[in-house]
């Protein structure tokens, strides 16, 4: 009746997650009763839950990636905690079973549930105020490709109280991961998370590209486009070029599991090593999924905070396609050391070289573009700067990885953990960093505190290098990567100092945390009452913050690049804004419980999978389709807002920006 | 201004037109079928890499039956048919909705259904008589990647019969409304995109593979 | 009925032609060549007339030609300006495609020549 389910999938017997899961469950218990008690509820579900707003879906990707945070950077912390422990004569305090679980939660959910739903939602919040237009193509397509991320993300959490996470890395290589030599459930939530996130994640694919291709506000041609705007279209080129490899990596995995199949097996003729090709061929393409719109974020800011426009904007363009193509292109870089050969090596190692080409052009052109600007030193340039001083660093070792020989070397050691971190942290979460204190407030009304900002920045940056060069060391030493225990104490030192920098790291989150709730608590010294607290250049600051539904009263004409900053400057020389336009009725989508209940039967699903109860696997199956069906049976999926209300907004919009225009150009 | 424009909030004309997709977002009968295109060809990948699979496992036959030992072409032959001649009804019954006229298309929507079906259960029955054979998909891994790529395949077509039984209802309910003929359209291109790619199977799996 | 881009800048896939005559001689020239190329595909595949290694090769183009002509009489993919990001998308597809089945075929030709256990340790599974 319940399958493989039984009383003893509560982890009774471990300490550790069974404190963890009482405490989570409190907490999550705790939050939902104060939010009720506070009526919040109601405001909840119509505003977030059930919104179709991109801005509104944005936001709660972001707020899933910082919880799934917490939970990525705890297994680091304890993973650090058990390294400088364990060393020599001591077995520390996390057997290897239990270790094997962390280092491969801590991959999975840093990719999937913490980098993934970051970079996507500031493409979901940012893109369409970009291209100036309402929304993005398929909005509520768009809300369910959130809640299956999110469906995705709770199956890991369940993993918690209730059975186990696999121990077999965050790629799940056979044929450990096959059912001979990891029996339990643990793969299993691996295999059946990834995939139901995974449909959310193409779905996000197919919405953005057509979103950029086919939909941008008038006079928008493609090189007018805003560079996070063509780093979000290659990102998600990629995406559906890369994800449907993964799509098939797993679900043949998951058919030698349930179905007794021989893709990976040791017999019956299989070969694990197709795995690793095809895991590969999505994984490689997976960084630069996530890179490509961090290098946009960084575009945006070096421009702002310049003062001057993106230098070489049109090879950007170009280097940005240039990375997507290639990206396609170098994924056996990742096991060299399998056996492919040397000429099979050799090209592959030529083209990851390759791609540093026009990684390196976008690296010029961002100091081209602070170079002679008058640089503003705001937390987001702190973060610029932090992250040309660090990622450099970490595409130079990974050119050294792309050296055939080199990565026979330090292939799967301590050297490769640290040259992606390198790349990952310096790259990518400096840049979502950035962008949070960019955007935030366009989405909130108000900005972060500026001092806590900076510090959680010094923390990153001196937390980040402290943790991880040590395991470069350690790594050319003939440290391997998930090591439960070491056996050379001389590596303790080096290991002590990872572990403090891994301290300052998680410093610097809950300061993030501490910032936050300052700023909420002290929101109205730092209001952003323009819309454009930093002196923007692009069209999302245009708008009031944070914008109405409808983002635009009229979609705004565009005669150039830097769309917004044309249209300001003109402003100010001629102290007027544009003759008002003739305000219409606007029609907008319905907000729709669609996405969140069809995430909830594959939820359903997906734990009944997990756990063999075949019955309520088929209702989570039906349900999903059912209201799939339902949806698509309605005749009426938008509503109008009056022209009255596009008038008053915008008129409220126009006062405040003349009084704004008096300030500048009594200033200039 | 069409309502259609309204709707994504092209209130006003152009300016100076730079060429292509300049003119402000597109109207939804263009940007429904493109996104669907995009879906399709991601589909496309998927397969790509199932066929991957295929030719990687063609030979690892640990001992046991080989492609040349199991295929029927007669069989293939037949279902061939089915299939490419239901994407030609697909197309009729278009033309069809495109002129409104009820009876032709769900009739053709019928035929196509039904050409679908046969093709489902000629390979279906494929599947049994293999499995009743002991070469079912856990005997090696050849048989394993080859019921996963034919099978995959039939699984999209059964999809598309439950999409042509919904649309067959939705129109007979509704009409040719705007939105009715979009998801007409996407299953067309659905219901086409399914028979190239079972053109890449049967030459692949079933006329290379039984080569001698 | 669906509505067309007035100004003729972009089609969708797919979309059958404003005149009925048109398209209903399109599905059938289609049909045609399709069965056509099917009926040939058969033949080369059974004939002994033909160069051996050629015929895989034959094969493979002809499927090639009958993924055309679904592409461009079923689905109206044409080089016209009004497709172009349709064929934009395509090409992509392509190329993706291309790269996934290419590369993984020639990556693992060179694993299980260089990796796979030899015929000794197989035929050892084998007899248990």
């Amino acid at each position: 009746m319940f399958g493989k389910l039984t009383w003893d999938a509560i982890p009774f017997h471990d300490p550790i997650p069974l404190v963890t899961s009482l405490v989570v469950i409190l907490v999550v218990l705790g939050v939902g009763i104060w939010v009720w008690r506070n009526g919040w509820w109601p405001a909840l579900y119509h505003g977030y839950i059930t919104s179709t707003d991109h801005k509104k879906i944005g936001i709660m990707y972001i707020v899933l990636a910082l919880l799934m945070l917490v939970r990525g950077f705890a297994d680091a912390i304890m993973m650090r905690l058990q390294q400088s422990l364990a060393i020599g004569a001591s077995q520390g305090y996390l057997p290897p079973e239990h270790y094997n679980q962390i280092f491969s939660a801590h991959g999975t959910i840093m990719i999937f549930f913490v980098a993934m739903p970051f970079v996507i939602g500031f493409m979901n919040f940012v893109v369409p105020l970009q291209l100036g237009v309402r929304d993005v193509a398929f909005p509520t397509m768009n809300n369910v490709s959130f809640w299956l991320t999110a469906s995705g993300a709770l199956l890991v959490n369940i993993s918690l109280f209730l059975g186990e996470f696999s121990r077999t890395g965050w790629l799940a290589y056979p044929p450990l991961s096959e059912l001979e030599f990891s029996p339990g459930v643990g793969v299993d939530y691996y295999l059946v998370a990834l995939q139901i996130s995974g449909v959310g994640t193409v779905l996000t694919a197919v919405n953005f590209v057509t979103t950029i291709l086919k939909t941008r506000a008038p006079g928008m041609s493609y090189l007018r486009m805003p560079v996070f705007c063509w780093t979000s279209l290659a990102s998600n080129l990629i995406i559906l070029a890369a994800f449907p490899v993964l799509t098939v990596s797993l679900a043949l995995l998951m058919l030698d599991r349930y179905l007794g199949f021989h893709f990976f097996t040791n017999d019956g003729g299989g070969n694990s090593m197709l795995y690793m090709n095809l895991i590969w061929v999505w994984g490689h393409p997976e960084v630069y999924i996530l890179v490509l719109p961090a290098f946009g974020i960084y575009s945006e800011v070096a421009a702002t905070f310049s003062g001057k426009p993106l230098f070489g904007y049109r090879s950007m363009v170009f280097a940005t396609m240039v990375i997507c193509i290639v990206s396609l292109m170098v994924w056996l870089h990742h096991f060299f050391t399998m056996g492919a050969g040397a000429n099979i090596n050799a090209i592959f190692g030529i083209a990851s070289m390759i791609i540093g080409i026009p990684t390196g052009v976008k690296i010029y052109n961002w100091l081209f573009t602070m170079y002679g600007g008058r640089v503003r030193f705001t937390v987001p340039m702190y973060y610029l700067i932090g992250f040309m001083l660090t990622f450099v660093g970490g595409g130079l070792t990974g050119v050294l990885l792309a050296i055939p020989p080199v990565d026979f070397v330090v292939h799967n050691s301590l050297f490769l953990v640290a040259h992606f971190h390198h790349v990952i942290i310096g790259g990518v979460v400096f840049a979502l960093m950035a962008g949070y204190t960019y955007w935030f407030p366009k989405a909130f009304g108000f900005t972060l505190d500026e001092r806590l900002g900076k510090m959680i920045c010094w923390c990153w940056f001196i937390g980040f290098h402290l943790a991880f060069m040590p395991l470069y060391v350690i790594g050319f030493w003939g440290g391997t990567r998930r090591l439960q225990h070491i056996s050379d104490p001389s590596w303790a030192p080096w290991l002590n100092v990872a572990l403090l920098g891994a301290v300052i790291i998680g410093v610097g989150i809950v300061l993030t945390v501490v910032q936050l709730l300052y700023s909420i608590k002290t929101r109205d010294q730092r209001r952003d009452v323009t819309g454009d607290p930093w002196d923007g250049r692009t069209l999302e600051w245009l708008t009031l913050s944070p914008p109405p539904h409808y983002n635009f009263a009229v979609l705004p004409d565009v005669h150039g690049e830097e769309a917004y900053w044309i249209r300001k400057q003109t402003a100010i020389k001629q102290d007027a804004l544009i003759d008002e336009p003739d305000y219409q009725p606007i029609e907008m989508p319905i907000d729709t419980p669609t996405g969140v209940i069809c995430a909830f039967f594959a939820s359903l699903c997906g734990f009944a999978v997990i756990w063999h109860i075949w019955w309520l696997a088929i209702l989570g199956l039906v349900g999903a389709f059912a209201v799939f069906v339902w949806y698509a049976w309605q005749d009426e999926h938008e509503h109008i807002i009056p022209v009255e209300e596009v008038r008053a907004n915008a008129r409220e919009r126009r006062r405040i920006r003349m009084e704004h225009l008096h300030t500048l150009s009594q200033s200039t | 201004m069409t309502n259609e424009a309204a709707t994504i909030g092209l209130t006003h004309g152009a300016s100076e037109d730079t060429g292509l997709g300049h003119r402000g977002p597109e109207s939804k009968s263009i940007v429904v079928p493109y996104g669907f295109w995009l879906f399709v060809l991601s589909d496309m990948v998927l397969f790509s890499a199932l066929f991957a699979t295929y030719a990687t496992l063609a030979h690892a036959t640990d001992g046991g039956p080989t492609s040349n030992q199991l295929f029927d072409r007669n069989l293939v032959a037949v279902e061939t048919l089915a299939l490419l001649i239901s994407s030609f009804t697909c197309g009729l019954a278009m033309i069809a909705a495109k002129r409104g006229n009820m009876l032709w298309t769900q009739g053709w929507l019928l035929v196509t259904g039904l050409l679908g079906a046969v093709f489902l259960f000629i390979e279906l029955y494929e599947f049994a008589t293999m499995i009743g054979e002991g070469a079912g998909p856990q005997r090696s891994a050849f048989l394993s990647a080859f019921f996963t790529l034919v099978g995959c395949h039939g699984a999209h077509v059964t999809v598309g019969l439950l999409w042509i039984g919904t649309m067959m209802a939705q129109i007979w309910a509704k009409g040719f409304r705007e939105h009715i003929m979009r998801r007409l359209l996407c299953l067309s291109v659905f219901w086409h995109a399914l028979d190239i790619i079972w053109v890449a199977i049967f030459t692949i799996v079933y006329l290379i593979g039984t080569l001698p | 009925m669906t509505e067309i881009d007035p100004e003729k800048l972009n089609v969708a896939p797919g979309e059958p032609h404003s005149d009925i005559l048109s398209e209903t001689v399109a599905y059938v020239i289609g049909l045609g060549l399709a069965l056509g190329l099917t009926a040939i595909s058969f033949w080369v595949a059974s004939t002994s007339s033909l160069w051996g290694p050629g015929v895989a090769v034959g094969l493979v183009v002809l499927a090639i030609a009958q993924m055309g002509v679904h592409l461009v009489f079923f689905l109206h993919i044409t080089s016209g300006p009004d497709n172009t990001n349709n064929v934009l998308a395509l090409a992509f597809g392509v190329l993706v495609v291309f790269l996934v089945m290419i590369g993984t075929i020639w990556i693992m030709e060179h694993m299980n020549e260089n990796m796979m256990p030899g015929p000794e340790i197989t035929n050892l599974q084998m007899q248990h």
